[in-house]
């Protein structure tokens, strides 16, 4: 979970009255390589996905192969063309194929293809889809992302904040209470972890599903929805409970055993005993001497968690039918749909890079020591 | 190497610990039993056959053991055969080169629930003349129902399930339930049952061998699933293939991080540099993403996948943790010695950094093992498991896409997952014990 940053300490002993200046020279020094290196590391990554998303033209083959099925057997079952003459349906045929290619851009060599997707990419001009079509019909890959993006955010905000917010909770009392039975409890299921969300989801759907039958198998509401509001959110929350509790079981103690060895560590340290010492209230020596120099590891983790709330989580959405950004992702790669892995990797791609860059800035608010680009 | 030694006999202190070597321990003897008792070829044989290989097994058929815990008794499937003689069979000649054949077979039926299915194969030689079947059935209250009668050719299948004729004589659609039913409360009647086959040879050196096939509702150990097949080579061979995923994956891709992370850091200016620039690089891609496409467009080899999971796993956050802890070795005394007396720097890196690091590398090794398990079997369920290869998760696939919990085959997705969890735990565990005894910083909390 550590990230490319690690901030380093100085101790410049700069002349005070150019101090402002230096800082100013410094930190946009500091910004404007940061940027590029992080572009260029976007831009290759980009390129790479790319490149493996048609498997070096591999993909290409394919898709001429379906293009030349389909077109074949529709103008050939078409009645009205069964009066044509052989040559001219034929001719028909390979126009219409090339049409096709063309529509898609297969008659272009497959380097110049690459770099036109690279830089519709990284100009975020997400184009359309080969395939897949959003449920209103369109096939702009930005409107298909569009659609998903609020089923993943509220799947994975709910799970991963509940989590977040939770395990820091219970492990700061853990830490307190070190050694106690639910400390021991904690790092005896934190193995537990191991497993992945979608296979507490097959489980769950098991207890829950099939023999209790109390709630749904899969999807995000009843079919068909209810028209009214409140009905709708009922419903939407008896969906949502077997996938969000899937998500958080299958980190829920590590979590909490990460965050409670962490606070533990830093809890022992001497300034700690010294504060308490002094008669400090506990809840003061934890917020100033305990969480404030933990500060930048949980932020880290928080920015980590925005980010992977874009992700989504592929196999439990695909387990429990949940229409997100990860199924659509897998159906995408399915139905060879390029500009949609693209169109997704990319803005995954971006989100990390603005994380990693701020996140530089956030050390520097949270810990004195630490300077930018220092 | 005894500081090595010390510290894996600290091992057995951890109640955790003994338990994941326990497992693996377990593990490691099934996946030698399976490999013994199916050889590979066999395994593959037997896990793509059709019905040729299986037509003995019953459909989505429970493990027989569950009769045990259940009140109410689940048909046992069975298979008789003329040729071995478990179908019972008599040949006498008879005037003018005509022979008869008198088979039966009677068995106890003593079940809750109808069978599947029952369906009788005949093999028959002759030259122009083909032989006649007579079939008739006895039911435990006396009753005798005729079945059918037909002449067969070489090969003959007769499904009692299907036989339009038998189902207007009886007046019925379900002929298997009306055979076990009593006439008059149509309710299952238990008691012994007879299959009675009358065969009728019309030339010299005719011959009729017939298999009565009896498909219950549960089988074997394991149970059965949509094409038949009997579970348990799946369940067997899942353990050696989930086994060398698991532990080729972790180890591969934990060695060479450390192999990369000590050459980067020795070496240090542009080496190290691109090996992060490698690593930020390989933060961007979608991992997951990169399988799915690789196991869709390309190949679903486990040999291929197995190769992109470790490469996709070198440059990681390990790499990270790994060259902060060499840049700390690197200015010890015993490498400056080393350097002193004029070692080249691949003997630093392989003779000097990597053994150091060994007791590190263990836990983070034994730990990943169960995320690469249940790598295989995420891309198994998302149809992208090795075609050719037995896994437990192509068998979660197989159950999930055939909706066996919504139907209620529950054992089909159990089995799998439970061997599945148990392997994932055990290892955990382990890791987590070898966590606790080789990171000093943890064994004091």
């Amino acid at each position: 979970m550590t990230i490319a940053v690690q901030p380093a300490s100085e101790n410049s002993v700069a002349p005070k009255v150019s101090a402002r200046a230096s800082t100013f020279l410094r930190v946009s020094r500091y910004v404007v390589v940061r940027v590029l290196t992080l572009f260029v590391t976007v831009v290759i990554g980009i390129y790479l996905t790319i490149v493996i998303a048609n498997m070096g033209g591999f993909v290409d083959t394919i898709m001429k192969g379906e293009i030349r099925d389909r077109v074949t057997q529709t103008i050939i079952n078409n009645p009205s063309y069964q009066s044509m003459e052989p040559e001219v349906r034929q001719q028909l045929i390979q126009d219409t194929i090339a049409a096709e290619e063309e529509r898609r851009g297969l008659n272009v060599p497959i380097a110049v293809r690459n770099v036109r997707y690279l830089s519709n990419a990284l100009t975020l001009n997400l184009g359309r889809a080969h395939n897949m079509t959003s449920d209103s019909g369109s096939k702009q890959v930005r409107l298909i992302l569009l659609e998903r993006l609020p089923a993943t955010l509220l799947l994975m905000g709910i799970s991963q904040l509940f989590l977040f917010f939770s395990s820091i909770l219970l492990a700061l009392n853990l830490s307190r209470h070190y050694g106690n039975f639910w400390d021991k409890l904690v790092v005896t299921l934190s193995p537990t972890s191991a497993v992945p969300p979608w296979f507490y989801g097959i489980f769950l759907i098991l207890i829950f599903a099939a023999l209790l039958k109390v709630l749904p198998f899969g999807g995000m509401v009843d079919s068909p929805p209810p028209s009214n509001p409140l009905d709708y959110s009922l419903s939407l929350l008896k969906h949502l409970a077997l996938p969000t509790l899937s998500l958080v079981l299958s980190s829920f103690f590590l979590s909490i055993y990460n965050y409670r060895t962490f606070f533990l560590i830093y809890s022992s340290e001497d300034y700690v005993d010294m504060a308490k010492a002094k008669g400090l209230p506990s809840r003061d020596v934890e917020r100033k001497y305990i969480l404030r120099p933990t500060l930048p590891n949980i932020i880290t983790n928080f920015a980590l968690l925005i980010i992977s709330l874009w992700t989504g989580a592929t196999i439990t959405e695909t387990v429990f039918l949940w229409p997100g950004l990860g199924r659509t992702l897998f159906q995408a790669i399915g139905l060879y749909d390029i500009p949609i892995i693209v169109g997704s990797t990319i803005i995954y791609a971006y989100l990390l890079a603005m994380t990693v860059f701020l996140l530089d800035f956030m050390y520097s608010l949270v810990d004195p020591r630490v300077k930018v680009g220092g | 190497m005894n500081a090595l030694k010390n510290s894996l006999q600290k091992l057995f202190y951890y109640p955790s610990a003994v338990f994941g070597l326990f497992v693996v321990f377990l593990l490691v003897l099934l996946a030698v039993y399976a490999m013994v008792k199916i050889p590979y070829d066999e395994a593959i044989r037997l896990w793509r056959g059709g019905e040729d290989v299986w037509y003995q097994n019953p459909k989505f058929a429970a493990p027989a053991w569950i009769n045990y815990f259940s009140a109410e008794k689940y048909a046992e499937s069975f298979a008789v055969n003329t040729r071995d003689g478990s179908l019972s069979s008599e040949f006498t000649p008879g005037a003018e080169g005509t022979s008869t054949l008198i088979a039966g077979h009677s068995f106890n039926f003593d079940y809750d629930t109808y069978p599947q299915d029952m369906i009788l194969y005949f093999t028959s030689t002759y030259a122009e003349k083909q032989p006649f079947i007579s079939l008739e059935w006895l039911t435990p209250d006396g009753r005798t129902v005729r079945i059918a009668n037909m002449a067969i050719s070489k090969e003959f299948t007769y499904r009692f399930a299907q036989d339009e004729r038998l189902k207007t004589r009886l007046k019925t659609d379900d002929i298997i339930a009306s055979l076990f039913s009593d006439p008059e409360t149509g309710s299952l009647m238990k008691g012994e049952y007879q299959l009675l086959i009358t065969g009728t040879t019309f030339e010299p050196g005719s011959t009729i061998d017939a298999e009565f096939v009896f498909h219950g509702q549960v089988y074997g150990l394991a149970g059965t699933d949509q094409a038949r097949r009997d579970l348990m080579v799946p369940l067997l061979w899942g353990a050696p293939v989930a086994l060398m995923f698991g532990l080729i994956a972790s180890l591969g891709s934990s060695v060479l991080t450390m192999i990369i992370a000590a050459v980067g850091t020795w070496y240090a200016g542009w080496v190290d540099e691109l090996i992060q620039r490698i690593t930020e690089i390989n933060l961007v891609l979608p991992f997951l993403s990169i399988l799915i496409m690789i196991g869709t467009f390309y190949s679903r080899s486990i040999w291929v996948i197995l190769g992109a999971t470790i490469a996709l796993s070198i440059f990681t956050g390990a790499i990270k943790s790994f060259r902060s802890i060499f840049l700390q070795v690197k200015e010890s005394m015993y490498i400056e010695a080393a350097r002193a007396y004029g070692a080249s720097g691949s003997r630093i890196v392989f003779l000097y950094l990597i053994p150091r690091m060994i007791p590190l590398l263990i836990p983070g090794l034994v730990s990943s093992v169960p995320a690469f398990v249940f790598l295989e079997a995420s891309l198994a369920l998302l149809g992208l498991g090795d075609p050719v290869l037995p896994t437990w998760g192509k068998i979660i696939q197989d159950a999930n896409s055939n909706g066996a919990l919504y139907r209620g085959y529950y054992y089909w997705i159990l089995e799998p997952t439970v061997l599945l969890m148990i392997t994932g735990l055990g290892f955990a565990m382990l890791g987590f014990a070898l966590d606790r005894i080789f990171n000093p910083k943890l064994r004091e909390i």
